[in-house]
C-alpha cells in the first residue's frame, strides 16, 4: 500500500496551492491559502486532501464562470429589476443620520440609473486629516468652514421698503454661534454693491441705503432674497454639516455636494471626501470615479433594503452606464436610445418617430442583436443562437489539370 | 479660506490606477482581445483623470482597479475627443 504523505511545510502547502495562480481569480487563491493555513496549523494536512481540495475548487470555479453567449445584461437587468419591485416605495427616511432626509430605496434607484443631474438629496462623507479626526474641537473648526453662513443664518429680522431702504437686525446669538463677526457681514454686503451702509453695532443693526434707481417697489422682493442668500463663508452649497463619530475619528456629514471646493479646504482628507452626486464625482474626479461611485452608491441602496443581488450585475450595469466615457443613463436617451439598430429603438419608445427618423436619415439594420431579430423572427444571437456556421465551399477542380 | 493644497485626484479612493500604454504595448493588447480601439469603452481626453495623467487622443489607458470578486481587475479605455456629449434635455 502506498504511504499516505503528510505535508511538511507551510512553504509546501504554498507551491501547491500556486498551481491554481492563473486559472482562478486571486482572492480566491488569497482565500484558500488562508483557510488552508489555518487547517494545517491545527491538525496538519495530506498531500491528497490537498490535492482533492484544489481540484473541487477548480471545478466549482470553472462551472460558475460564464459561458460564451450568455446574456448577461438581460441577467443583470432581471436580476436588479426583481429585487426592486421588493423596495420600499415612497419612503424617505432618516437613515442614520438623524438630522437629514436622505431619498432611500426605489427613488434613488431611479434618480441613479437615470443619471440625473444632480440627486435629489445631495450628502457628502467628509473626512478629516490625521491632525483633526480624532479631536472634536478640530472637527467644528472645519465643519464651520464649509459650512455656508447665509446672511439669514445670522439675522434676526431683513426689512425692506424703497424708503428706508434694506435693515438687518442681527442676532448677536447666531453670530457668536457661527463664528461671524459683524464686520464680516458688513463686508459681504458691501460686496454686494447695492447702496450705503450703516451700522449700529450697539443694536446690532445694519441698514443699507438704496439708490433712486432701486427705489421701486417690484425690485424689492429681489433685493432681499439677495440680501439673504448672501454667502458670509462657508463652501458654496452646502447647507448644514453635522458631525459624526465613526470607530475612533470624527467624520463629517454635509448636506449639499461641492466635491472640488470642499477638496480644498484646509483639514479636509481629500483623498477619502464622497459625494452621492455622482455627475458631480464625474466632473471632478473623471468617469471611473464615478463608475466606482455608481457601483458604491447602488450596492448600499440595496444593502440598505436588505437585498442581497451579486455585485457583478451592478458592476456590469455601471460599465454599460460609463462605457461612453460619460455617465449616461439607461433610458431613451442612453443605452436604450443609442443602440445601433433602428428596430431596437423602436421597440423600445416612440416606435413611429424613431422609424420615420430612421428612414429619413437612410439607417440600414444589420440585424446583429436581440430585439431585431426577435422583430423578424430569426433565431436570437444567444448562447447556442450566437454560433453560425461557415462552409467554405470546396473549389471545383479544374477538370482534366494535373490529373 | 480655501488654502493652496496639492491635489492631485489620482490618489483619490474613487480612481483606480490609469497608465498610458506605450504603442506596442497598445497592439500587443488589442491583438490579445481581438478588437479595434473604438470597440474598448472610452474615455474622454477631458476626464480630469486621463488628463492628470497627460494622455492624448487615440491613447489606450489600462485601469487597474480594486474588485471585490476579483481581487484586482484590468480594463482599457480608448481615449476619445468627446463627441458625445449630447445634452439630455429633450422628454
Amino acid at each position: 500500500m502506498e504511504a499516505v504523505k503528510q505535508i511538511t511545510s507551510i512553504e509546501e502547502l504554498k507551491n501547491y496551492i500556486e498551481k491554481l495562480r492563473g486559472r482562478v481569480s486571486d482572492n480566491i487563491i488569497e482565500e484558500l491559502e488562508k483557510k488552508l493555513v489555518e487547517v494545517y496549523e491545527k491538525s496538519g494536512l495530506y498531500v491528497e486532501e490537498v490535492e482533492a481540495i484544489i481540484g473541487e475548487v477548480l471545478r466549482r470555479y470553472e462551472s460558475s464562470l460564464v459561458e460564451p453567449g450568455e446574456p448577461v445584461g438581460t441577467v443583470a437587468a432581471q436580476s436588479l429589476g426583481e429585487p426592486s419591485t421588493q423596495m420600499t416605495l415612497r419612503v424617505f427616511h432618516y437613515a442614520g443620520v438623524r438630522e437629514f432626509n436622505v431619498t432611500l430605496g426605489l427613488p434613488r434607484l431611479i434618480e441613479i440609473v437615470d443619471a440625473r443631474k444632480r440627486p435629489e438629496t445631495p450628502i457628502m462623507e467628509i473626512y478629516l486629516e490625521d491632525d483633526y479626526k480624532h479631536d472634536e474641537e478640530k472637527a467644528k473648526e472645519v465643519a464651520r468652514r464649509i459650512e455656508s453662513t447665509l446672511v439669514e443664518n445670522v439675522a434676526e429680522s431683513i426689512s425692506i421698503s424703497p424708503f428706508e431702504g434694506v435693515v438687518i437686525r442681527l442676532d448677536p446669538s447666531m453670530l457668536e454661534d457661527k463664528g461671524v463677526g459683524i464686520k464680516d457681514v458688513v463686508d459681504v454686503l458691501e460686496e454686494l454693491k447695492l447702496g450705503d451702509i450703516e451700522v449700529d453695532e450697539e443694536n446690532y443693526t445694519i441698514r443699507i441705503r438704496l439708490p433712486e434707481e432701486l427705489m421701486d417697489y417690484s425690485k424689492m422682493e429681489k433685493i432681499r432674497q439677495k440680501v439673504a442668500s448672501a454667502r458670509i463663508k462657508g463652501v458654496k452649497g452646502i447647507k448644514k454639516v453635522i458631525i459624526q463619530k465613526r470607530g475612533d475619528e470624527y467624520v463629517l456629514i454635509a448636506e449639499g455636494s461641492n466635491l472640488s471646493e470642499v477638496m480644498r479646504v484646509k483639514g479636509v482628507d481629500w483623498r477619502r471626501v464622497y459625494t452621492n452626486d455622482i455627475m458631480e464625482v464625474e466632473r471632478t474626479l473623471g468617469i471611473e470615479a464615478a463608475r466606482a461611485a455608481i457601483i458604491k452608491e447602488i450596492k448600499s441602496i440595496l444593502d440598505d433594503q436588505g437585498l442581497d443581488v451579486d455585485i457583478r450585475h451592478i458592476m456590469l450595469l455601471a460599465d454599460v452606464m460609463t462605457w461612453t466615457g460619460r455617465v449616461r443613463q439607461v433610458g431613451r436617451m442612453g443605452v436604450a436610445g443609442e443602440k445601433p439598430s433602428v428596430l431596437a429603438r423602436a421597440a423600445f419608445e416612440m416606435t413611429v418617430q424613431r422609424l420615420i427618423e430612421a428612414a429619413a436619415s437612410g439607417e440600414v439594420d444589420e440585424l446583429s442583436g436581440i430585439p431585431e431579430n426577435i422583430i423578424i423572427g430569426q433565431i436570437i444571437p444567444i448562447g447556442t443562437g450566437m454560433v453560425e456556421l461557415y462552409a467554405t465551399p470546396s473549389t471545383a477542380r479544374p477538370k482534366g489539370g494535373e490529373g | 479660506m480655501s488654502e493652496k493644497k496639492d491635489i492631485n485626484i489620482l490618489e483619490h479612493v474613487l480612481v483606480p490606477k490609469h497608465e498610458i500604454l506605450s504603442p506596442e504595448e497598445a497592439v500587443e493588447v488589442l491583438r490579445k482581445l481581438g478588437v479595434s480601439p473604438k470597440n474598448l469603452p472610452w474615455i474622454s481626453v477631458d476626464d480630469p483623470a486621463a488628463k492628470a495623467i497627460g494622455a492624448k487622443p487615440g491613447d489606450i489607458i489600462r485601469i487597474i482597479r480594486k474588485s471585490p470578486t476579483a481581487g484586482v481587475s484590468v480594463a482599457y479605455r480608448y481615449v476619445v475627443v468627446d463627441v458625445s456629449r449630447k445634452e439630455a434635455s429633450v422628454e
